[in-house]
């Protein structure tokens, strides 16, 4: 079974320098395929950084610097949203720990360079929700959450506050308590997160997620969610993060323990199959091994293959020049699979039933 | 070696090139893969890009992947605009299919284009120097500037201008001037040589047809050129023409207002629009009658 290729992408994503030896329709495929993946902006980023952007053909030349120059904008934009929550946490005295794109951005990690962040996710203790909620809405978010029905799905069900919005600035902040919903099979303590979390920098009250924490949670966000349309930016965060950490001492011998420990075994093990399969992330061969030995982790022989199905397709980027014919079929069965995981079957059933009635409703007329 | 252009394609070949691998036309400085199975799309390319160049599509690197294709059949034809593979806007009426794929090509440039600062604008250059004329819908803007094209003035764009930010200079991008209800017979009733393309009725805008560009303002596309006016133009019906110069601290914030991406571009890009403002003369324009307006812009100062 061979699916189509993306081999000019992945490798454009770890080797700027491939970018030169490109051709025409190299080139046209590669920024037709990264703009679907949003993955411009991190290519242009690192031919700007090794000098290989001035010697990019201009008509593709401009693609790069036009996705660059928005990523440098939102990450001007994240770093101050940042400070404007740091304001109002502080009242509310909680520290603020920043999860995903906002907290590659204002870390300086080498996954933010070039990455388009358009809202600021924090994680807090459960116990602070009503706090931080409060001190948010004193400060000028609002929830987005209309209906009482996504009130009610989000405070019960979700490991989420309703995303909030900045009535003046417009910007959008999602509070999370937990990095997968209550109603999840699997319940990773947020509590020992956000133990480990390390401050960003001078300032003790901005942190990120611990090397490892920050891994395992970008593994789970991308393999228990069910919309894979930036799949492969996702994977691409993965392997910024697992190249940048891999150097450092003590990072691969932690981190299969650690999964072991949050029960995010399976996560990851898919998190370093897929980065290596798809995007050649160095992993070492130990890790690998006991990644899959871990409780929970590699899937058996006949299921491992049909997640293999699945997910080398729907991890490419929504693009008619990588799908195939299965690939819609894949992304409309991890989708189901993503809300299988997140809550029981009943539970499933009834919130399914809610969202094809609401949609099958006609809209309400302005 | 020449290049072919639309003219150039028979009737069936460009039906048939439309329909299946599609073609790739070169409207400086970008490049646009055009599908469509509509036969109006067609005769609008035909009408209004006549002389623009088509190149191969196996070796061109082509910025925009775009079609415009049959939504639905009953009970009222409906059209939608793709660019890649996505539909960015709901379907339109299948009679508007020539001017969405206007819409949707001009929504590519604001929506990606971010290596240069881009101005909700009509753009002409007479004498080497650049008009700027930016100005939200029903203030003539579109009509004026078709009425100066036909009365000499080069037009780089009757949408966007497109500002190089380290330059300081304006890079043209001719496109079919998009004229709306009266102007376009007013238009026509000027220069009833000039060719249209397909009208579209009962659009969001009214009813909307578009103007080929002159075949000079075609050729001079790549001449980039230096802003000399910031003009606020304003129809009034019967009024008078009358122009006034205004600050040029009300201009720039006017210009940075109607700029698409001034936020996207940080710094560099207001910098970019602070020089463009000193150095040009800025003023509010009222005016009523064409003929009158087209005199007062052919009498404009060029800056010291």
């Amino acid at each position: 079974m061979s699916l189509p290729s993306i081999f000019v992408l992945a490798r454009s994503v770890r080797e700027p320098t491939s970018l030169l030896s490109l051709s025409v329709g190299e080139w046209d495929l590669l920024i037709r395929q990264g703009r679907n993946a949003d993955l411009l902006g991190l290519i242009a980023a690192q031919c700007d950084a090794t000098g290989v952007l001035d010697l990019v053909p201009a008509g593709p030349k401009m693609h790069l610097v036009s996705a660059l120059n928005m990523a440098l904008r939102q990450q001007i934009e994240v770093r101050r949203e940042v400070q404007h929550i740091h304001r109002a946490l502080v009242a509310a005295k909680v520290p603020l720990v920043l999860l995903k794109g906002a907290a590659y951005v204002v870390a300086g990690l080498p996954a933010g360079r070039g990455r388009l962040v358009s809202d600021v996710d924090i994680l807090v203790p459960q116990d602070s929700l009503n706090e931080v909620e409060s001190a948010l809405m004193i400060h000028g978010w609002q929830s987005d959450g209309h209906s009482d029905y996504d009130q009610r799905y989000y405070r019960k069900w979700m490991h989420e506050l309703p995303p909030m919005r900045h009535f003046k600035r417009g910007t959008s902040i999602d509070v999370h308590h937990a990095i997968l919903p209550l109603t999840a099979r699997l319940r990773p303590s947020s509590n020992k997160l956000l133990q480990a979390a390390r401050p960003i920098g001078s300032n003790p009250e901005v942190k990120v997620l611990a090397p490892v924490d920050m891994v395992l949670h970008s593994a789970t966000h991308l393999f228990h969610e069910g919309e894979l349309q930036l799949g492969l930016r996702g994977l691409a965060d993965l392997d910024r993060l697992l190249r940048d950490f891999g150097s450092s001492n003590g990072f691969w011998d932690c981190l299969v323990p650690r999964a072991v420990e949050l029960e995010l075994s399976r996560p990851l093990f898919y998190a370093l199959r897929y980065a290596r399969f798809l995007l050649s992330t160095p992993i070492p061969e130990a890790v690998l091994r006991s990644s899959a030995e871990a409780p929970g982790g590699r899937r058996n022989g006949l299921a491992l293959a049909a997640m293999d199905a699945l997910f080398l397709r729907a991890l490419r980027p929504a693009h008619v020049t990588c799908s195939d014919r299965w690939t819609p079929l894949a992304r409309s069965t991890l989708y189901l699979r993503g809300h299988w995981l997140r809550m029981p079957p009943l539970l499933l059933a009834r919130h399914l039933g809610h969202q094809a009635f609401v949609a099958l409703r006609p809209l309400p007329t302005e | 070696m020449t290049s072919q252009t639309i003219s150039g394609i028979s009737d069936d070949a460009l039906t048939h090139r439309l329909k299946t691998e599609g073609i790739v036309l070169e409207a400086f400085p970008f490049v646009f893969r055009i599908k469509s199975p509509l036969a109006i799309v067609r005769e609008g390319l035909q009408a209004v890009y006549a002389d623009y160049p088509v190149l191969p599509v196996d070796s061109t690197f082509v910025d925009f992947h775009v079609a415009v294709v049959s939504a639905r059949r009953v009970p009222r034809p409906l059209c939608v605009f793709e660019v890649d593979g996505a539909r960015p806007f709901t379907p339109l009426a299948a009679g508007e299919a020539f001017a969405f794929l206007e819409w949707g090509m001009n929504w590519c440039v604001t929506g990606y284009c971010h290596s240069f600062l881009t101005i909700h604008s009509a753009v002409l250059e007479r004498a080497g120097r650049v008009l700027i004329m930016p100005a939200p819908p029903g203030s003539g803007k579109s009509t004026l500037c078709a009425a100066l094209v036909l009365s000499g003035w080069r037009l780089l764009s009757d949408e966007m201008a497109l500002l190089d930010t380290r330059t300081g200079l304006v890079v043209p991008s001719p496109r079919p001037i998009s004229l709306k209800n009266k102007s376009i017979d007013i238009i026509r009733g000027r220069a009833p040589e000039a060719h249209f393309g397909p009208i579209a009725y009962d659009t969001m805008k009214g009813t909307v047809a578009h103007m080929r560009v002159p075949a000079d303002s075609l050729a001079r596309a790549r001449e980039a050129a230096l802003p000399a006016w910031v003009v606020f133009p304003q129809y009034k019906a019967e009024a008078d023409a009358s122009l006034a110069l205004r600050s040029k601290a009300t201009s720039l914030v006017q210009l940075a207002d109607n700029s698409f991406n001034q936020t996207v571009m940080g710094r560099a890009g207001f910098e970019a629009l602070a020089r463009l403002i000193d150095s040009s003369d800025c003023y509010d324009f009222t005016y009523g009658r064409l003929d009158e307006a087209i005199e007062v812009f052919s009498n404009l100062p060029i800056p010291r």
